[in-house]
């Protein structure tokens, strides 16, 4: 496990797998890219209660996944992306060689009956600079909110939480699944030192309570409802459905992952991120 | 600045007479969306279509320049056309998307753009964002009122509805009917009443009336992306345009009534602040 994580780390002679170019380069150019290892965000990615959606999300960058990997992150835990993870069975002091990172990108809620989950989380808070709560499980539940146990093998399991009732989350990007383009915006942002972009996903943070109902409870019982229809357009479920001008949100089909309050320009809104986006 | 950022300003028009038959204004929309579709640089287009009930909008793909022509004219009333963004490029399956939008709706979108965090693929797709000058929108029912009880006139004999003159206007059996717009203040949103934008500061491309004579419409050309086909389609003889400081009223009007909009929103902005209730702005 340990020289697995150095090998992550770049801390050994071989080169590490995932940091190699897929293309072959010349020899001066490799050893540019180690040094410039030091400079990429270290990034974990913990599955818990989640379905790796927003894992395969990352992925799904297409274009630019073998640069973000290569050359600009440094993924140094995860039991998907890369093969970093604590093995408890095996070993039950290994979650103490967890790395330090720059980022912990924590995907799905935390199971309170799960003794494993809760430490590996409560492990992670200590090695990680910044935790993000990543997808709408793990910041706010999501429809893991509707667990309730008594199913096999582990009847017990009904509880799931958020993992901002556990620890201090910094960061939430929701989303069930997130987008993409989210991720890599984040990553981009997390390289240049964006803390301006960044800003709302720091401010959403400790919000871990969502649900369809915050249309109605926090735009149109304020009055600040236009009937723009963005909320609609972003649920992922298609459980809105604009009428006379307002959003309607089919309980039954609301998974609470809270994106249509997230997307509602009336929620908050970043003028000057926009104008900049735009060049106005 | 008062009317958002913009690289220049003219007053414009379509050139084609089917066009300016229908159009509420110059036609720019319904002019530069078809230009638009027709030269490929949007595949389809978002906009305020007919619905079963006359005068209530309805989103719609369009997929042709007949379509987007049926949805010429302004409706005084909601069209979530933000709503059917995500039907156009997953249902239609559309990669280069055009739709027009009020100052609210452009939020919408240009926030999702900058944080698309569950709208997987969607803020590249939107290559065309038009905006339309808007200084409130009404509730169908709002309408339904000043129709039948303040004009005692019926939505079906209306041909055309807009403001202008300090009035609210129906053409109705050939005929000019209009009331007081102080009589309207009551029946709009109230979501509208903090916002500050009346110009669409965030489109691609604005237009509206103010400004403009009749038939003409005023274009403020913002991004580089909306300049270009806009310059584009004047190239081909789509659109005609005016120096817009040849044209009464001008941009001194429009100025004037877009500071009016934020003096107003800034107001009750305060007043709800003073009331513990949140404003995004």
């Amino acid at each position: 496990m340990l020289a697995r994580i150095k090998r992550f780390l770049g801390l050994e002679d071989k080169p590490k797998e995932q940091a190699k170019p897929i293309k072959p380069k010349e020899e001066e150019s490799s050893q540019q890219e180690v040094e410039k290892v030091a400079d990429k965000p270290k990034i974990g990615y913990f599955h818990l209660s989640g379905c790796t959606g927003d894992g395969i999300a990352l992925t799904e960058n297409y274009d630019i996944l073998a640069e973000l990997l290569t050359d600009m992150v440094d993924i140094v835990y995860g039991q998907t992306l890369v093969d970093v993870w604590y093995d408890d069975e095996n070993n039950p002091y290994a979650i103490d060689d967890m790395p330090e990172m720059d980022l912990a990108l924590v995907e799905g809620s935390v199971c309170l009956q799960d003794e494993h989950s809760i430490h590996e989380l409560k492990k992670l808070r200590e090695k990680a600079k910044l935790v993000c709560a990543f997808g709408s499980c793990a910041m706010n539940g999501c429809f893991t909110r509707y667990c309730r146990g008594g199913q096999q093998a582990q009847p017990k399991h009904e509880a799931f939480l958020p993992i901002g009732d556990i620890v201090q989350v910094d960061c939430t990007i929701p989303g069930c699944p997130v987008s993409p383009e989210i991720v890599a915006k984040v990553v981009v942002a997390l390289i240049n030192g964006d803390m301006d972009y960044l800003q709302p996903m720091l401010d959403m943070a400790g919000c871990t309570a969502n649900c369809g109902c915050d249309l109605q409870k926090n735009i149109v019982n304020k009055s600040l409802c236009t009937g723009c229809g963005t909320c609609a357009m972003a649920c992922q479920t298609r459980a809105i459905e604009m009428r006379e001008g307002r959003p309607e949100v089919n309980i039954d089909r609301c998974i609470k992952c809270g994106i249509c309050y997230t997307h509602c320009p009336r929620s908050w809104f970043p003028t000057e991120q926009i104008n900049k986006d735009l060049g106005l | 600045m008062v009317l958002g950022t913009y690289k220049e300003a003219v007053s414009a028009r379509a050139t084609e007479k089917q066009i300016q038959k229908v159009a509420q204004d110059g036609g720019i929309v319904t002019a530069l969306l078809s230009y638009a579709l027709d030269e490929g640089i949007i595949e389809g287009a978002v906009v305020a279509g007919p619905s079963e009930e006359l005068w209530k909008p309805e989103p719609l793909v369009a997929m042709t320049s007949e379509e987007i022509i049926s949805a010429a004219g302004t409706k005084y009333t909601f069209s979530p056309n933000v709503a059917a963004l995500k039907k156009a490029v997953r249902q239609y399956g559309l990669e280069k998307v055009g739709t027009v939008g009020t100052p609210c709706q452009l939020n919408g979108i240009r926030k999702m753009q900058s944080y698309p965090f569950g709208t997987r693929f969607l803020a590249d797709k939107m290559t065309l964002v038009v905006g339309i000058f808007c200084m409130e929108n009404f509730p169908f029912a709002s309408l339904e009122t000043f129709i039948n009880e303040k004009m005692k006139s019926s939505p079906e004999v209306t041909e055309k509805m807009d403001i202008g003159k300090g009035k609210f206007w129906i053409k109705a059996l050939g005929e000019d009917i209009g009331f007081p717009l102080k009589e309207t203040h009551g029946y709009e949103q109230a979501g509208c009443n903090i916002c500050p934008d009346y110009t669409a500061e965030l489109a691609d491309l604005s237009t509206g009336s103010v400004g403009a004579p009749d038939g003409w419409s005023t274009v403020l050309k913002r991004t580089d992306a909306g300049a270009s086909i806009f310059d584009q389609a004047v190239k081909a003889g789509i659109i005609e345009t005016k120096d817009i400081s040849t044209v009464k009223p001008g941009l001194p009007l429009l100025e004037k009534l877009s500071l009016g909009k934020k003096d107003g929103a800034k107001k009750e902005s305060d007043n709800r602040r003073e009331l513990g209730l949140p404003v995004p702005f």
